[in-house]
């Protein structure tokens, strides 16, 4: 780190990444306690709450032009837990806050306890996880100490495999306990990989093991374990068998938010340790594995999504396709690094990818979950009528798709203009064939949904349900966040920046 | 070659076996077995650390071994949430699986074994 | 503990464990774990981690070890099944070859660590005073990293809520475990008349201690858990249903507790989770006073599972 920036002091604000991440976890407690229709009004009390927390961030951030950091309890680290937020925190908290409040507002639809009725099980649990996912990937994103962070990551984990089987079904137990155990067995390696960082140079601290981590074997082994501990978590292909069944599974507004959210907080923590921590000792052929994993990802997962039969199973297996994206990053961050250009562009290019993905995803499984209640099922050859029945919804699940498949001017365009530019400056032309080969096989399922979807119904044939409009109109509005981020490119400040100027190499004066 | 030595090597092991059982073994309720016993391998390598840490009159590093607490309380949390799930899944199902296809019900030959 | 000791020990320790992994009996696995994880306690000792040793045993060797006996026998009937999905050769040797290449790993690592190895214990001995605790494992828990002990009680709860989650339907608020059956003349029972005054001195002594000598609110907790745990097996007392009112405020108010001190010392320290200058130690023991009961009570409840009888079940 450069001297003028000063990790180890508290700075104005950092008070409210204590807040963004406390916030929820106090939500937990009160709604656990209070129980019944009490939970889903401490939820909501506690969302709007949490919005203005990040908002503030976002206000503090800017307006300081660096880094917000805390230290808890006044210690400083390498004794003390220090929590940082970056410009690359600020945005994933800001995206978090606008999916768990259109999730929130959509599952007021299918988990509401209307009054004079007994507490539920699946309503107390599922609007207490909300937060619990809430405050986890708060944590993960602004904790400073990879210790912490493992347990950010144990909570995420605990708050995600319930949503799986939160409707009881044996078969969502079943992938519930799959999850489960891909995402111990990660734990434990990333665990082990923190016991031996703390061996080999005494500190947990992420700013301080930057500076402190030399190219040794020690490094080298640490990095692979927490590296390899992480795909599992983040269902990067091959590690990606657990996910479709689960995502498929849950609920609608469970599905949104493991398949939009969850996995994004262990692949923000790859992000961190690869791009922050051991920029200097990963070499490009590694990166250029774990990209190459990525483009399995997006052949596969794409193909697969194909042939299937059922919306869901369809929308999770594009998310295993969108995974892949998310790790094509990694060889361009390390050959612009090696240019002495900065790494901006592919660094943007990859967290862009994850806040389209995040929206659209969010959006496309909350869609199916309305396609079903008024189809009563969701077999993708026989979606004739949902178009006349859910203009909205199905305008929302175009929107989304072509923000999925890159169309301008969806943050997925903007990512993957990101990401090709990045591609084509490092001269690393195959990354760019497998994009637009993924942008391909993502448009023919997109397109085929909407085309059947669009089919008129059978005479006679009337909706099962009346799905209410706010419910339409959460899924639209997300769908149009995801659709339009790529104007973001116009804005005048680039946050995802913010406190990220210098990123040393390790050797560097 | 010196105790913590010993034990790191020993821990290895550890956590080679448990890695290998959560492999092979398609019963989940084993795999959360190897999980602990993985767990306890990475545990003893970080009580190794400490131990290597020992300074200032203290016999261990304090920093490592108040994280060995932490680890220790929430492996046990995860094997708890993991055994309710089978459990769940076997009232449900009468099996205990993770493969996909429900395989043989567990009809009058299984029964054989537990007698 | 002399070397040829530690060998001993290490190479019982490596017989054990290779038992759990290959034993054909799920019962005989986990009989071989339990049994590993009481001598893993003296391997602890053996590497001056006492603090961790309780937690072992309690935890380690303690309550997990009677979560997996309890599912062995719930899942007994599905054993033969699952010898029947065994993986094939190839899978067994790509497994081995796997396991093989991480352990040799890790004990490379192991050997090319540093020597000595960093440390922060003179950093904690440097600063111990100002938190006016004597052990210096419970100043890092409570002090400098006070921020993953708090999360670690969440985390717990959050295991609870998840467990909760799973249960069925029509069993929502109501008890957890199967309906006592009281032996009033029971072995059990005698034991579960005589031991929990005692452990209840035990768990709460233990917490005391843990302030200046090993001990600690999560040792005791186990131990105040284990006693209501043999009061639940008895059947002399019934476990609460989990619409209760009380049951919730037992489970949150030590993180509650913890969380409203931290937020305190924003006000009257200067940072969230500090403790003013003299006032380090009682506030410490504030918390974990709190943590205590409810740390045993979701410990008990990991244990029992999700509801499944109602509440008005005998």
């Amino acid at each position: 780190m450069s001297p003028a920036a000063p990790v180890n002091l508290t700075t104005p604000g950092g008070l409210l990444l204590v807040l963004a991440v406390l916030l929820p976890f106090a939500g937990v407690l009160l709604g656990l306690v209070l129980g019944g229709r009490h939970a889903q009004r401490v939820a909501w009390l506690t969302i709007l709450l949490g919005i203005g927390v990040v908002l503030a961030i976002t206000r503090a951030s800017l307006g300081s032009g660096a880094s917000l950091v805390y230290l808890l309890g006044g210690w400083a680290p390498p004794l003390g837990v220090a929590l940082r937020a970056d410009g690359l925190a600020v945005c994933m908290m800001l995206v978090v806050a606008v999916v768990v409040g259109a999730v929130g507002v959509y599952a007021n639809g299918d988990f509401g306890t209307p009054a004079g009725q007994r507490e539920t099980r699946a309503a107390l649990a599922f609007w207490l996880l909300l937060l619990a996912v809430w405050g986890s990937l708060n944590l993960v994103f602004v904790s400073g100490d990879i210790f912490t962070l493992y347990v950010a990551l144990e909570l995420l984990t605990f708050a995600g495999v319930p949503l799986v089987a939160l409707d009881g079904r044996a078969e969502t137990l079943q992938a519930a306990l799959r999850y489960l155990v891909y995402a111990l067995l990660g734990s434990m390696f990333y665990l082990l990989g923190t016991f031996l960082l703390y061996g080999a140079y005494g500190t947990l601290d992420i700013a301080l093991l930057a500076e402190r981590v030399g190219a040794q074997p020690v490094t080298w082994m640490a990095a692979a374990l927490m590296t390899a501990g992480l795909l599992a978590k983040t269902a990067l292909f091959p590690l990606h068998l657990w996910l479709p069944p689960a995502h498929a599974g849950a609920p609608a507004a469970a599905s949104a938010l493991l398949s939009a959210l969850v996995i994004k907080g262990a692949w923000f923590l790859v992000v961190r340790l690869w791009v922050d921590v051991f920029p200097g000792i990963v070499s490009l052929p590694a990166a250029q594995l774990l990209a190459a994993l990525g483009a399995s990802a997006i052949i596969v997962g794409n193909i697969v999504a194909l042939r299937q039969a059922r919306l869901k199973l369809l929308i999770a297996y594009s998310t295993v396709a969108q995974i892949g994206y998310l790790f094509l990053m990694f060889p361009l961050v390390q050959a612009l690094n090696a240019t002495q250009q900065g790494n901006a562009a592919a660094v943007t290019g990859g967290l862009l990818q994850a806040i389209s993905h995040a929206t659209a995803k969010a959006a496309m499984f909350m869609a199916a979950g309305l396609i079903y209640s008024t189809l009563g099922h969701d077999r993708v050859a026989d979606l004739r009528g949902a178009g006349r029945a859910l203009p909205m919804t199905i305008t929302a699940f175009a929107l989304a798709g072509a923000s999925l498949i890159g169309l301008p001017p969806s943050g997925g365009f903007l990512a993957k203009w990101l990401l090709l530019s990045a591609a084509i400056a490092t001269a690393q032309w195959w990354w760019v064939l497998v994009m637009l080969v993924g942008g391909l096989l993502t448009s023919a399922y997109v397109f085929m949904v909407v085309v059947r979807a669009m089919a008129p119904a059978a005479p006679g044939w009337s909706p099962k349900k009346q799905v209410p409009g706010y419910q339409q109109a959460a899924v639209l509005g997300l769908a149009l966040c995801s659709f339009l981020l790529g104007l973001a490119a116009l804005l005048p400040f680039d946050v995802a920046q913010i406190g990220r100027a210098v990123v040393p190499l390790v050797g560097s004066p | 070659m010196n105790a913590p030595t010993l034990f790191g090597l020993c821990a290895a092991v550890l956590v080679g076996f448990g890695l290998y059982g959560l492999i092979v073994h398609p019963q989940p309720l084993r795999k959360v077995l190897s999980f602990n016993l993985m767990g306890s391998g990475v545990f003893l390598v970080c009580a190794v650390i400490a131990r290597r840490g020992a300074a200032a009159g203290m016999g261990g590093d304090p920093v490592p071994q108040a994280l060995l607490i932490t680890a220790i309380v929430v492996a046990f949390a995860a094997s708890a949430l993991a055994v309710a799930l089978m459990l769940r899944q076997f009232d449900e199902t009468g099996s205990s699986s993770l493969s996909n296809d429900p395989g043989p019900a567990p009809a009058k030959p299984a029964a054989k074994g537990e007698a | 503990m002399s070397i040829a000791l530690h060998l001993a020990l290490i190479a019982l320790l490596l017989a054990l464990a290779f038992w759990t992994v290959v034993a054909r009996e799920t019962f005989a696995a986990v009989a071989g774990f339990v049994s590993y994880g009481l001598l893993l306690t003296l391997a602890w000792v053996a590497l001056s981690a006492v603090d961790v040793a309780l937690t072992e045993a309690a935890i380690g060797a303690g309550l997990t070890g009677a979560l997996l006996i309890g599912a062995t026998s719930r899942l007994r009937k599905t054993e033969a099944a699952a010898r029947a999905e065994r993986p094939g050769r190839a899978t067994r040797v790509l497994a081995a070859i796997v396991a093989t290449a991480v352990a040799a790993a890790i004990a490379a690592c192991v050997l090319l660590l540093p020597d000595p190895g960093p440390s922060l214990a003179p950093e904690v001995a440097q600063n111990l005073a100002s938190t006016g605790v004597g052990n210096p494992i419970t100043a890092v828990l409570m002090s400098f990293r006070a921020m993953d002990t708090m999360l670690e009680a969440i985390v717990l709860l959050f295991g609870l809520i998840g467990i909760w989650s799973l249960a069925s339907d029509r069993y929502w608020g109501g008890r957890p475990g199967l309906a006592p059956v009281v032996e009033p003349n029971g072995i059990l029972a005698y034991l579960a008349r005589v031991l929990p005054p005692i452990g209840l001195v035990v768990g709460i002594y233990i917490l005391w201690v843990g302030a200046d000598y090993p001990g600690g609110k999560f040792q005791g907790g186990t131990v105040l858990a284990a006693m209501w745990l043999l009061l639940l097996m008895s059947g002399l007392h019934d476990a609460p249903a989990v619409s209760q009112r009380w049951v919730r405020l037992a489970l949150v108010a030590g993180p509650a507790v913890f969380i409203l001190v931290g937020v305190l010392g924003v006000f009257v320290a200067g940072a969230f989770l500090g403790y003013p200058e003299g006032l380090a130690k009682p506030l410490i023991i504030v918390i974990e006073v709190a943590l205590l009961p409810s740390l045993a009570v979701t410990l008990t409840l990991l244990l029992m599972g999700p509801p499944q009888r109602s509440e008005s079940s005998p």
